[in-house]
């Protein structure tokens, strides 16, 4: 391989392995613009994958497979919203326990499907004339419609959150609510409506990886990846353009480990599966240290919000 | 949630009774949510659960298994606890475990010849000093920068994880092993006593030990009142001039020692080797554990056993063919319904309209 081809696939791995992060990235990003933070990422995923997974081994449709993956992912995040919205139950805690929920629930409903392959997982759909643009082409435009679809998502989430009325209502959840609520905004109802889209953006996230990245079903296959997406948001500054360049940074190192370890460089394969875990503890120290606190956390973030206290 | 003539109210003093009922019943709930999930997947829930508790409870073999099974679980959320109390979220307990393991087994695999007197206490400091330091990776960023500890505890387990993959697969494989990702057999010296012919080792007493001195420390120290006014209010810790910083190293600190001792009493109480996948998640289920039992170190000697119960019993229905997951997934619903239940130990639910001169009590924290 010459060294621009060898490049080329770091690149366009990097693309591949960075989607099933921003997807959960960007349904955290919403949920914590709410002023919700949900640590169950990792769980939602993990039970997104395996439901896209018997979805699609049982109807040979990956769509089907996907629709699914998002039905559980919104329903995982509705219990999260319940549990912290109604009950005003601690968040981190409701977070942990989803993903100790999730991990047993993927590990049990997955049992049987292990070594299974997907009939149909998502084919890989060149978009001519542009996949055959130089560099570009090839780093970005040869891979699956679940990779185009973020590449849609990312502008339109920009877009809404700082360009529109219900963006700005939503920023305005996770900066104020108590204001939010006197302007008249349905403050339960849409911290309700953008956490359940975060858990179906979670749970788009751990269909990429069953039906997509690397299609079939294995416990525990997210192996981190919703943890790295949480920490992704704070990097990204609540920003989705900043958590897609996250993202692909991630995914990066993720796809670099496996070329190296491909290119004979001998570092052992369990150091290189560390760097992702090593840099996002790097990465998030890096940015909080350079920022301080100016970070621009939505300002009532992990607080239960209590119409009477107001 | 105005459409019902409800309100919630904040308790001004938790109510104890539903602070020691709403666990019970949580715990009973789990069990209905999941009995109703094992038959919509086409099993018998009474025969799963006939299994797992008459496996874990009928026999002597079982009990004593499930003190096995309960020893790091108890040791992890009893050092998980610490560190909680200050709202420092140590989600780090299995990797802190992982590293406690790694470095106790050091000493009997390169100096096998050390006689007992030094070898169990060396390997107790090395276990304890290595989860310590782990923990002290995420606090470093903690205290200095405000880094979420949550996210970098937890990245570190699966750093510390691979740490151990790496040994047990590579330069510590035990050359006679049959290729088993394991060291080599530790010496006699290195083995913590164990109890007639069961498993149950010395470590229990130090869990049982270490419950009594942090009962001793949060009841009658200035040290643990020091910790308790940080949890709760940063604000007033500062005020009354207290050195948070230093009690964060500190705090994370010990609760990572106890997590690396937990290490330390399963490779040298249990399997007598470093091994691949040497916890099946105790530093995880010690989480829950540990929110379960209040943080009271007592409550938690009994909530790990119970949950040893859990462990022993998700090992047994596999033989009836039923997937040892079953046993995360009701630990998670279990604390799913304590959560829920917490709405009633904090809040009292009052008919009608507020009172037009109630007080306002403070937001609630994050950590609350």
């Amino acid at each position: 391989m010459s060294e621009q081809s060898v490049l080329v696939s770091i690149l366009a791995a990097a693309v591949t392995a960075g989607t099933p992060i921003l997807y959960a990235a960007l349904g955290e990003l919403i949920t914590e613009r709410a002023g919700i933070i949900n640590l169950g990422m990792e769980g939602i995923m993990l039970v997104g994958a395996v439901s896209g997974f018997i979805a699609a081994v049982n109807t040979s449709s990956p769509w089907c497979g996907l629709l699914l993956a998002m039905l559980a992912g919104g329903l995982m995040a509705l219990v999260h919203a319940f549990l912290t919205i109604t009950l005003r139950a601690n968040q981190v805690v409701s977070g942990l326990a989803l993903t100790i929920f999730g991990t047993g629930l993927s590990g049990y409903l997955g049992k049987a499907y292990i070594g299974m392959p997907v009939p149909r997982p998502f084919q890989i759909l060149s978009l001519e004339p542009l996949a055959r643009i130089p560099l570009l082409g090839p780093v970005f435009f040869q891979h699956d419609i679940l990779v185009y679809l973020s590449y849609l998502l990312v502008p339109a989430l920009w877009v809404f959150l700082y360009r529109t009325r219900a963006g700005l209502n939503l920023r305005s959840l996770g900066e104020n609510p108590a204001a939010a609520d006197a302007l008249g905004v349905n403050v339960f109802g849409l911290k309700y409506l953008y956490v359940v889209i975060g858990g179906m953006l979670a749970g788009t996230g751990g269909a990429y990886l069953s039906l997509a990245y690397a299609p079939s079903w294995l416990e525990n296959m997210t192996a981190g990846r919703g943890w790295i997406a949480v920490a992704l948001v704070i990097f990204a500054l609540w920003n989705p353009l900043r958590a897609l360049a996250g993202s692909y940074f991630f995914g990066g190192i993720d796809a670099l480990g496996f070329r190296l370890q491909a290119l004979g460089v001998m570092i052992p394969s369990f150091f290189l599966k560390m760097l992702p875990y090593l840099f996002t503890v790097l990465v998030l120290t890096a940015v909080l240290a350079r920022h301080k606190n100016s970070l621009g956390a939505p300002g009532a973030l992990g607080l239960a919000y209590d119409r009477e206290e107001r | 949630m105005s459409f019902l003539p409800v309100r919630l109210e904040k308790r001004l003093h938790p109510s104890p009774l539903t602070a020691l009922l709403v666990p019970v019943l949580a715990v009973f709930l789990a069990l209905a949510l999941g009995a109703v999930f094992l038959s919509l997947t086409g099993q018998d829930p009474l025969t799963v659960y006939g299994v797992m508790f008459g496996g874990a409870l009928g026999s002597v073999y079982g009990l004593s298994e499930t003190l096995v099974k309960a020893i790091p679980v108890m040791l992890c959320a009893l050092g998980i606890s610490l560190a909680f109390k200050m709202q420092l979220w140590n989600i780090g307990a299995e990797g802190q475990l992982y590293m406690g393991a790694f470095a106790a087994s050091w000493l009997p695999l390169f100096h096998p010849e050390l006689p007992v007197w030094l070898m169990l206490p060396g390997m107790f400091v090395l276990g304890m000093l290595a989860g310590g330091l782990w923990a002290l990776l995420a606090a470093l960023p903690r205290a200095l920068w405000n880094v979420n500890e949550i996210i970098t505890t937890l990245m570190l387990n699966y750093v510390a994880i691979l740490w151990v993959d790496y040994l047990v697969y590579g330069p510590w494989k035990d050359p006679q092993g049959m290729n088993f990702p394991l060291t080599a057999r530790f010496p006699a010296a290195a083995m913590l006593p164990s109890w007639g012919n069961s498993r149950i080792h010395a470590g229990i007493f130090f869990a049982l030990l270490l419950a009594l001195l942090l009962v001793f420390i949060f009841k009658y120290s200035r040290w643990g009142y020091e910790i308790k006014v940080m949890g709760s209010s940063v604000r007033a810790a500062r005020y009354a001039g207290m050195d948070i910083k230093r009690n964060i190293y500190l705090v994370m600190f010990l609760s990572g020692a106890i997590c690396g001792l937990a290490g330390m009493t399963e490779v040298s109480g249990i399997t007598g080797r470093l091994q691949h996948a040497l916890s099946p998640g105790y530093g995880y289920t010690a989480i829950i554990v540990a929110w379960l039992s209040r943080l009271h170190p007592l409550a938690i000697v009994l909530v790990s056993i119970l949950f040893g119960v859990l462990q022993v019993g998700g090992y047994l229905v596999q033989t009836k063919g039923v997937p040892a997951a079953v046993a995360a997934m009701l630990q998670g619903a279990i604390l799913f319904f304590v959560l829920g239940g917490e709405i009633l130990t904090n809040y009292q639910l009052k008919w009608g309209r507020p009172d037009a001169g109630r007080q306002v009590m403070g937001k609630q924290q994050i950590g609350q």
